[in-house]
């Protein structure tokens, strides 16, 4: 982490508490768990460049499989909660496999069906899912008694923090390195002996797990699960959190996710005011930031080096 | 089964694609010349229907001015959305995909002001024509539907026809199919781009008035109607305009046929289905053609 701002964020993040009441806590870590699937839908659209408009779809299959396996088999949440991320990961794998020979629109429809598809059998396998009554998964406890909602936020500031970790790790490894040479020019990542196939495949289920694991952190922490939270609307919202913090970037996730949540939250009595500025927004970022929040000018306050924009069409022509 | 209800069930699914065709059409005429799938289209369609509810309901004036009304309002829409937000995007080098999330923004925008303007509350709309059900063949068709079917091949031809023999239509052809030349020999490719998010958001206008008197009004009552008219349209191939229609109409058949023999439950999410299935063996929809990936 070279960047100050980055530096800057963690330690604001570790300080929050001392001022922000609870409820704002509260609030904040629904944000950095909407953070932890923004990250992983960044791998995969900002990344590799493969949309997707289903994305909350993997975290409601996250948020039933770690419910599911604490409430009716008695699994413990340490195990749970990972084989939720497990589980996401093997249907983004899945649905990968059909994904491979779609882009664009096409892709998009597609993974937005896979999103609708999973809300609507959410709902309609009562037995299992509750339908609309939703489930009620256990709390996170590590003692006896409800954790407070500051136990809850440092909590999760250190999931979000290996997360983050991870993904960059991978942004830099072998296979980031390939996703980036997939998404701009496939047929020359193929030339120069990698293997698309596999490099999209691995960025659809390492994807999906990310959200697996951000829905089942979201049903524990919330203690309250039902498929309207996993809909059309959540799929969008993480793809916006992508696109507004800055594609291909871990931080840029991040802010644009916390963002959105909290101003979400913020303005929740006002709804029809609330989607004028939302839509508003987004507009505007797209209108006058390409390169998203997280690489607006703010950078040079530490640096004098210019911003590199990464996802702009690839300017070169010609086998 | 017998074979009128087979026959009520098919002419009745044509009549239902008819809707889902002239919304599809709307989408691959924006995608077609601007690359951008518009998002929007469903809440552009929506404010244009409540243009038209607040002309003829709010205002009493006839049904035929409000729709002329509501159809030049989509249009104008159309063309300040094209004007003001994309093509100064496109000047700052903003990517396709960021583009789409505007267009998710437009969406917002106008959700939420159609709920400041008009409230939640659900509103009846008036049918445009009424009457005893008509016979069509072997079938027999609520008059609604007959009106849907007209409108959907009359508007067809009239898009065949402006494609083909006007100047603009022309010139919007050239822009698709090669922006740079047609800039070379002097087609306004930036008028034709707001051209054709004029046409098209007039065609989403027009199949959400059509589709008000069976779903009702409310801010968020076109979001099926938007994706049943993506599923058209990537079934018929999304850089397709004949694929538009085609695709609504097996869409249309194939929904009514489930909800007539499988269930209605089925019926809601079959769109998907389809659209999964008809991709994994045609990536390219029915009719759209394999686009070598530009590098």
């Amino acid at each position: 982490m070279r960047n100050p701002w980055a530096w800057s964020l963690a330690l604001g993040a570790v300080l929050l508490p001392a001022v922000v009441p609870g409820y704002g806590l509260y609030v904040l870590t629904l944000g950095l768990i909407f953070a932890a699937a923004a990250i992983g839908l960044n791998l995969l659209t900002g990344q590799a460049g493969q949309v997707s408009m289903g994305h909350a779809g993997f975290m409601g299959i996250g948020a039933y499989t770690s419910a599911l396996l604490s409430l009716r088999f008695a699994f413990p949440l340490a195990l749970s909660i990972p084989l939720a991320a497990v589980g996401a990961a093997v249907v983004g794998l899945a649905l990968g496999v059909p994904a491979l020979r779609l882009s664009g629109p096409y892709l998009a429809v597609a993974t937005l069906g896979f999103g609708t598809f999973v809300s609507q059998f959410l709902l309609k396998w009562e037995s299992l899912t509750g339908g609309y009554m939703g489930l009620k998964p256990h709390r996170l406890l590590w003692t006896s008694a409800i954790p407070e909602d500051w136990q809850l936020y440092y909590f999760t500031v250190a999931i979000l923090a290996g997360l983050s970790w991870l993904a960059l790790r991978v942004e830099r490894s072998r296979l980031g390195r390939a996703m980036v040479a997939v998404r701009d020019a496939e047929w020359v990542a193929q030339a120069s002996g990698i293997d698309p196939v596999r490099t999209k495949l691995a960025a659809f289920a390492l994807s999906a797990g990310y959200a697996g694991l951000a829905g089942a952190l979201q049903a524990h922490v919330v203690g309250f699960i039902s498929p309207s939270d996993f809909s059309l609307q959540a799929s969008i919202f993480l793809l916006s959190a992508v696109v507004i913090g800055g594609l291909a970037s871990v931080p840029g996730a991040v802010v644009g996710a916390v963002a959105l949540t909290v101003g979400f939250q913020a303005l929740s009595g006002v709804r029809d005011l609330r989607s004028i500025l939302y839509g508003g927004a987004m507009v505007l970022v797209v209108m006058f930031f390409p390169g998203g929040l997280w690489r607006l000018r703010l950078n040079g306050l530490f640096t004098r080096k210019p911003v590199a924009v990464v996802w702009r069409r690839s300017r070169a022509t010609g086998p | 089964m017998d074979g009128r209800l087979l026959a009520d069930v098919l002419v009745g699914g044509v009549a239902a694609g008819a809707v889902y065709a002239l919304m599809a059409l709307g989408l691959v005429l924006i995608y077609k010349t601007t690359e951008i799938v518009n998002f929007g289209h469903g809440d552009m369609a929506t404010v244009c229907t409540f243009v038209a509810y607040a002309v003829a309901v709010q205002m009493g004036a006839p049904l035929a001015v409000a729709v002329v009304l509501s159809l030049v309002c989509a249009a104008l829409l159309g063309a300040l959305v094209e004007w003001g937000i994309f093509r100064v995007a496109r000047t700052r080098h903003a990517t396709v995909l960021s583009l789409v999330v505007a267009t998710l923004g437009v969406a917002l925008v106008l959700n939420g002001a159609v709920g400041v303007v008009w409230g939640h509350d659900v509103k009846t709309f008036p049918f445009l024509w009424t009457g005893p059900p008509v016979r069509v063949g072997a079938a027999l068709l609520p008059v609604d539907q007959v009106l849907n079917l007209a409108v959907g091949v009359l508007l067809a031809a009239a898009l065949y026809g402006f494609f083909r023999y006007t100047v603009p239509g022309i010139a919007m052809r050239a822009t698709i199919s090669n922006q740079a030349a047609a800039h070379l020999v002097g087609i306004p490719v930036d008028r034709m781009f707001a051209l054709s998010w004029a046409i098209g958001s007039a065609l989403g206008a027009l199949a959400g008035i059509l589709a008000a008197p069976v779903l009702y009004l409310e801010p968020n009552r076109m979001v099926d109607l938007l994706l049943k008219g993506f599923a058209a349209a990537v079934l018929g191939g999304m850089d397709s305009l004949p694929g538009a229609p085609v695709g609504g109409v097996v869409l249309g058949v194939l929904e009514n046929l489930a909800g007539a023999y499988g269930s209605l439950e089925l019926k809601a999410s079959l769109a998907f289905l389809l659209i999964v299935i008809a991709l994994a063996l045609r990536p390219q929809g029915l009719m759209g053609t394999y686009r070598h990936r530009r590098v």
